[in-house]
């Protein structure tokens, strides 16, 4: 297979302004009762785009995916699909298919006849449906498993029937509810990278919902990170972890130190803010805050270094703490330092040596430092 | 001590179903079939030989060598029984299927219903039972008879002039049959309607089925085990129905039910009614293995 790489690092239809979307969701309303799950939603999604949407339980992404398949009608606004309206057309119409969370596959059927299902039902000759099923066997290397039912199958090799049940009628886009959810860890990780090699390959256009950020940043071109019905932010991985648009995003992906206080000063780029008892940050921002203002400021905790003396920059982006808690996690090791006003700052180092000579032990006086880039400034 | 104890509990616990098989199933059965092996007889029981346990081996072997099958050869010589036979599998396979069709419906309609009104439901397919078979069985006869509700309501609204005859007719058997039976086949199919996943109707309508193929590609071969347990329990019980036919059928309706009261009852001739009770045991059980067989060799494949 070729290389990923090059196709990758050009592929951004999304910025490229006369790129036309694929999937459009426009306005989309839908209420259960009174419950709204999904609150006037808007997004775009481009052919060949491995899309996911991102979100803890009760957000609204599987409703949103569930439109998209048919299954619920938006209450109001419209999804248009290459240039269709999908509005009133029902699952068995549309050139979507979906690949159930619970893989749904049924039970009465061996692994061939599940995979010829759709195949069977559009009325494709015998001999075209025997090859196309072979096909799919050999994609998902089940050719073994062909005459057993599903019960006969371990959980893996049964996400992989669903898989290819659901590819097998070569639908235009291909939705995943949370599909490697009843996996175990290991093989989780080794399902993604398939899938994302299945998706280039197969030149397709995913859309996967999924409560699992790891694998939403594994996999997808882009994340829609989802809360309460509502998009809080649409952006690649990498915008989404080093440059979260709010309070909200920056929580909810990875582990994140939040600093409150106010705007001190501000010059061409740069962001002076006072977080309180004499622990001035200074931070690169492109966003132009009154002096006075509100604001926070977001930093990963593997972009604190840990040290036992001050910083030639000191106190600016630095300040005195106790080790609090220590985690080895193998790669990494995760400090909680605890300032003197009482914060607890997360920092974590890489272990890229077997054996430190001098590790940091409960108790230890130490400095906590990070770059002017290290962090993003937060309007409040 | 204690794992004895319960060693042995658990072995008590498997002995329980097997001792009632043998007791109520596998000895009143052989009890069956040692009279229909013997002969009537003018006495108290009414069939030869007894046999008496102070007689001895000897005395035992001398008397067993009196058995004969000629009681089913009896069977085979006169047509009734084969007619009677015939008729009874007849009018429960057709009131079989009229009880699957009404019953699968309702069942339906209750495993789709919001899942809180479903106990209700339940206990509304159950409340028949609450009053006496017989009871109900005679209700119908007011319903059905020329002159009864059914008959006056249809005249009334001048669907008809002239009264249906229904009652006296296999009309009336199959009437009184599906709704005796009705909840012995609801109730199976409810519960694989119910458990079944509805996800697996959304894949088939996800991968282009319709509602309707939907339907008979996934939720009915999905629901065969509960099909095929109703229709057991109908039709076995349909074949050997008695009080059915002889309150609701006509005199020219045969039924093997009937016949073997006649024989029994009226006829005094218990052996005779014992060969026919073995047959008609024999008449559904073989099909029922046969088909169990097949059914475990289907589950097998692809292992």
């Amino acid at each position: 297979m070729k290389s990923l790489g090059s196709i990758r690092r050009s592929f951004a239809p999304w910025a490229d302004p006369a790129s036309k979307p694929f999937i459009s969701v426009k306005n989309v309303t839908k209420k259960f009762g009174d419950f709204t799950a999904v609150d006037d939603l808007s997004l775009n999604i481009y052919t060949r785009e491995f899309f996911a949407l991102l979100g803890a339980s009760g957000c609204g992404k599987s409703t949103l995916l569930r439109m998209l398949a048919g299954f619920e009608q938006p209450t109001s606004g419209e999804i248009i699909l290459d240039g269709q309206s999908l509005a009133g057309i029902p699952p068995y119409r549309r050139p979507v298919n979906m690949m159930f969370q619970s893989y749904a596959l049924f039970p009465h059927m061996t692994v061939e006849t599940n995979i010829a299902f759709g195949l069977k039902q559009d009325g494709m000759p015998k001999a075209d449906i025997a090859e196309r099923v072979g096909q799919m066997l050999k994609l998902v290397k089940l050719e073994k498993f062909a005459k057993r039912k599903p019960h006969q199958l371990s959980g893996g090799q049964r996400q992989r029937v669903a898989l290819a049940r659901s590819l097998a009628k070569r639908p235009k886009v291909l939705l995943l509810d949370e599909p490697l959810g009843a996996l175990d860890k290991k093989l989780r990780e080794e399902t993604q990278f398939e899938l994302m090699d299945l998706q280039q390959e197969l030149g397709l256009t995913f859309v996967v919902v999924t409560h699992d950020q790891e694998e939403a940043m594994t996999m997808a071109d882009r994340i829609a990170v989802m809360s309460h019905g509502k998009v809080a932010q649409v952006a690649t991985p990498a915008e989404i972890y080093e440059a979260p648009n709010s309070r909200f995003v920056a929580d909810f992906i990875g582990d994140v130190n939040i600093f409150d206080g106010t705007v001190a000063a501000a010059e061409s780029g740069y962001l002076s803010i006072e977080t309180g008892n004499g622990f001035p940050v200074r931070m690169a921002s492109p966003e132009k805050l009154a002096i006075g203002a509100k604001a926070a400021v977001a930093i990963r905790p593997e972009k604190i270094r840990v040290s036992r003396q001050p910083p030639a920059h000191a106190p600016v982006n630095a300040v005195e703490g106790e080790i609090w808690d220590v985690g080895y996690l193998g790669d990494m090791t995760v400090f909680h330092v605890r300032l003197k006003d009482g914060r607890v700052v997360k920092a974590s180092s890489l272990n890229a040596v077997r054996a430190v000579e001098d590790p940091f032990g409960y108790d230890q006086q130490v400095w906590i430092s990070f770059g002017e880039d290290a962090g993003v400034v937060l309007k409040d | 001590m204690e794992r004895v104890a319960s060693a042995l509990f658990s072995r008590l616990v498997i002995i329980i179903p097997y001792a009632w098989l043998l007791f109520f199933f596998l000895i009143p059965f052989f009890i069956v079939f040692r009279i229909s092996l013997s002969q009537t007889a003018v006495a108290m029981p009414p069939y030869r030989p007894v046999f008496d346990l102070f007689g001895g081996l000897s005395g035992i072997m001398e008397k067993a060598r009196e058995f004969s099958l000629d009681n089913y050869v009896w069977l085979t010589e006169d047509v009734l029984y084969f007619n009677a036979y015939v008729s009874s599998v007849i009018i429960a396979g057709i009131s079989t299927i009229l009880t699957l069709m009404i019953a699968y419906p309702i069942a339906y309609g209750m495993a789709k219903a919001p899942k809180s009104i479903r106990p209700t439901l339940l206990m509304l397919v159950i409340l028949p039972f609450w009053t006496s078979f017989l009871i109900r069985v005679y209700a119908w006869i007011a319903i059905l008879k020329p002159e009864g509700l059914l008959n006056q309501f249809l005249m009334s609204i001048n669907v008809i002039d002239q009264p249906l005859i229904i009652l006296n007719t296999n009309w009336a058997i199959y009437i009184g049959i599906v709704y005796s039976y009705l909840p012995f086949m609801v109730l199976p199919i409810y519960s694989s309607l119910e458990k079944m996943d509805h996800t697996l109707t959304e894949a088939a309508l996800d991968l282009g089925c319709t509602p309707f193929s939907a339907f008979w590609r996934v939720t009915f071969p999905l629901s065969l085990a509960g099909v095929v347990a109703g229709c057991l329990l109908v039709f076995i019980p349909a074949v050997g129905e008695f009080v059915i036919p002889d309150l609701l059928g006509g005199s020219e309706t045969l039924m093997i039910g009937k016949t073997l009261w006649n024989e029994f009852n009226a006829n005094r001739d218990w052996p005779v009614s014992s060969a026919v009770a073995t047959i008609l045991l024999l008449i559904l059980v073989i099909p029922i293995v046969f088909f169990q067989n097949a059914q475990a060799k289907a589950d097998g494949e692809g292992r």
